[in-house]
């Protein structure tokens, strides 16, 4: 009979089941980054002016700043001149069909119910004319536009929409925030936008699955997200199934405006390489999400993360106006040796405003989960309120879990809490639904799923049963 | 035949022998009782016969319907329609009763080539069960132990047998931290689901359940062996002349 200590390390040993084609034709600049590059991406995009000035003022800023070293994460470093910064969309080799496909991948796909067409997608297959999220995505398109919602991808806003962009990017995240965002600044390639007008509330979810040229936005990509004066919009980034992706560092920016009244949830799940069991190969994710909240607006980040070799994320809500509202809901997985530094910063400016943190860190293999929180109440926010909770689970005596919680309150009539837990899946546990007939790997599942439950809620429901999925995926063990 | 058939079983924890040679042949439909004063080796004999891993078999056998019962692993031995209430029901946040407990009704319906039972299917079985043990719907909604007392734990044990429906079911220290009231209603459960073709193993310190599941046979344990069987007069015997008065025997013998 195998013990539970060795089929747990059975279950967190499993490898990502999927290669990459690394063979590729692309529209490319030159490798390193200087002036010329900067102008050049901003050129084959057809920029205006204040976009190109826009990008080189980040970049001779970017000059003068050094990597950050504070997260917890370990990794050889970066050589910013060997990566190269533009590359046209046909970055992928197209697969002729589902035949060329990783048979391990499209297993994956199965397990994960995704569907045929979809999965052409996902593993970089040609799709032709007939396919049907390409009409979804039309009809879609013309009922937002009936709406007068805009969504569509970063470089036809900045040719469609300037004014809007001129007005908003860099509003939340500045050029000069931080390394990787100024990095972001410089070079970005494309990204999504959506500006949602006054009192509408956005009747789909908007996903980048629905915008036609969602496939390789790249790893610079750069989200801007505008709800007018008492609009909704939901909005999910990514989706569960793995993605081919040839870039290993990526830098994005995602950046939310919640006017007055207004509501953005945004959902992301996030599936990247993590590399192979040493390590190896893995993306590196270095991201700068924030939100800021004019009077009454609400901000929800939900994310669920089992990809990438290092994570470094900190979705943040700015809640300026009075009676905001800024939520952080959490999972981050981590094996083998994946690395993750994640967390939130919730800054709370306005009167009375609110923001809640719920953060579940799975650590298994030797993987390291670090939860890092900055709660800050300003000294006009009065009667502020924060509640932060967050859990870890570890699975197996080799992995680890970190959290570095810093609240700073400047005024005596707001208040924070606090609560942090520490568990291991207990032999108990796992006994206890061994005895009544539930295999290993279903009891291992089903505890995490419970762990997990508090954020599963907040995604939309589709999301939340696919997360589900990934998770046991992302754990499973060689018996099938 | 007998459903159960334990032969000279001996098991160790951590290099420590506490089980020495335990002898016991339980039939369909026999409730037999287990007695014996604390370390006699009554729970490490519940843990064996479930397959709790940190317990070393290290000699003997045991024959559980034809099968031996040490060869499987512990969802087998489940799906084989053995089941243990414990005496220390494990939280387990964030899952539901409900769904745990469809997990495990559909984890033994596919051991045994049957189909998987739907929500609405589930939920009509579950709820007639769950009028066995008198506890509100609510229940099933809520995580698995999480935040249930004592006797709402020892209930839940039960109800699971209930809905599971073993061979052979062990009962570990059932009674330990009920009120009277709560250990009526779990011995009721327990009465309710005495048959002809299910055997039950009381694992017990104090008679005082006895008085509400009334045992075919009592046996009781002294440094990991039986020592003396008996009826259920037996119980009643050492209810009045204490442990010491076996002990003493089984030093002698």
């Amino acid at each position: 009979m195998p013990t539970d200590e060795g089929a747990i390390e059975t279950l967190a040993n499993q490898e990502y089941k999927w290669g990459f084609v690394t063979d590729i034709e692309a529209d490319a600049l030159p490798k390193g980054l200087n002036e010329d590059i900067v102008r050049a991406i901003s050129k084959r995009k057809n920029e205006p002016e204040f976009m190109t000035d826009w990008r080189l003022k980040a970049y001779r800023h970017w000059l003068t700043m050094t990597e950050p070293k504070w997260p917890n994460v370990k990794y050889p470093e970066i050589d910013f001149q060997e990566v190269i910064y533009y590359s046209a969309p046909k970055a992928k080799k197209q697969l002729k069909s589902l035949d060329e496909v990783d048979p391990e991948l499209l297993r994956t796909y199965e397990k994960l119910g995704v569907p045929l067409e979809e999965q052409k997608i996902f593993a970089g297959v040609a799709v032709d004319a007939v396919f049907d999220s390409v009409s979804v995505a039309t009809t879609f398109k013309a009922k937002l536009a009936e709406m007068g919602v805009i969504f569509c991808s970063f470089s036809e806003a900045v040719q469609e929409h300037p004014e809007l962009i001129r007005k908003y990017l860099g509003s939340v995240v500045p050029y000069s925030d931080n390394f990787y965002a100024t990095l972001n600044s410089a070079v970005f390639s494309d990204g999504s936008f959506c500006y949602v007008p006054k009192g509408v509330r956005c009747p789909m979810e908007l996903s980048t699955y629905f915008r036609i040229n969602a496939k390789n936005t790249g790893q610079f990509e750069r989200t801007l997200i505008i709800a007018d004066e008492g609009a909704y919009v939901s909005y999910l980034e990514g989706c569960t199934a793995p993605m081919r992706d040839e870039n290993q560092l990526h830098a994005a920016v995602v950046e939310l405006v919640a006017l007055k009244g207004a509501q953005i949830k945004y959902s992301t799940v996030q599936n990247w390489y993590p590399g192979d069991k040493e390590g190896k190969g893995g993306i590196y994710n270095f991201v700068t999400k924030r939100g800021k909240c004019m009077e009454n607006a609400r901000i929800s980040w939900t994310q669920v993360e089992t990809g990438s070799a290092i994570t470094w994320k900190y979705p943040s809500v700015i809640l300026q106006g009075d009676n905001s509202i800024g939520e952080f809901y959490s999972v981050a997985l981590t094996n083998h040796r994946q690395q993750a530094d994640t967390g939130t910063k919730m800054i709370h400016i306005g009167k009375n405003t609110r923001s809640t943190v719920v953060s579940k860190g799975i650590s298994a293999g030797k993987g390291q989960n670090t939860y890092r929180g900055l709660i800050k109440i300003m000294k006009n926010a009065t009667n502020a309120r924060n509640y932060t909770q967050c859990d870890s689970l570890l699975l197996g005596d080799k992995c680890g879990a970190h959290t570095f919680p810093y609240i700073e309150v400047r005024n005596t009539s707001s208040k924070a809490e606090h609560e942090a837990s520490t568990s291991k899946i207990g032999e108990d546990q796992l006994f206890y639904c061994k005895q009544r007939g539930i295999s290993l790997e279903d009891a291992v599942n089903m505890i995490i799923n419970g762990f997990c439950k508090e954020v599963f809620r907040e995604l939309p429901m589709e999301f939340a049963v696919e997360a589900q999925k990934l998770l046991g995926v992302s754990l499973e063990g060689s018996v099938g | 035949m007998a459903l159960v058939e334990i032969n000279n079983l001996q098991a160790a924890v951590g290099g420590k022998q506490i089980l020495k040679g335990i002898d016991l042949t339980i039939n369909p439909g026999e409730v037999h009782a287990i007695m014996g004063p604390n370390g006699s080796g009554k729970s490490t004999l519940s843990s064996v016969l479930a397959g709790r891993e940190t317990y070393t078999v290290t000699g003997g056998s045991v024959m559980f319907d034809g099968k031996d019962l040490l060869e499987l692993s512990p969802e087998e031995r489940a799906c084989e329609g053995l089941f243990m209430a414990f005496q220390y029901p494990v939280e387990i946040p964030g899952v539901t009763t409900s769904y745990f407990l469809k997990a495990a009704v559909n984890a033994i319906r596919k051991h045994h080539g049957e189909p998987e039972l739907d929500a609405m299917d589930f939920l009509k079985m579950v709820k007639e069960k769950m009028a066995l043990l008198e506890m509100d719907k609510s229940f099933l909604n809520r995580s698995v132990n999480e935040g249930f007392s004592g006797g709402e734990k020892k209930r839940n044990e039960i109800f699971q047998m209930a809905v599971l429906n073993p061979k052979f079911a062990i009962l570990d220290e059932t009674d330990s931290g009920l009120d009277i009231d709560a250990l009526k209603i779990v011995a009721n459960g327990v009465n309710a689901l005495r048959g002809p073709k299910r055997a039950i193993l009381v694992v017990t310190h104090y008679q005082r359940l006895l008085d509400y599941i009334v045992p075919d046979f009592v046996h009781v344990l002294c440094d990991g062996k039986i020592v003396k069987s008996g009826d259920k007069h037996l119980a009643l015997e050492l209810e009045k002349r204490g442990y010491a008065w076996l002990e003493n025997a089984g030093a002698a013998a």
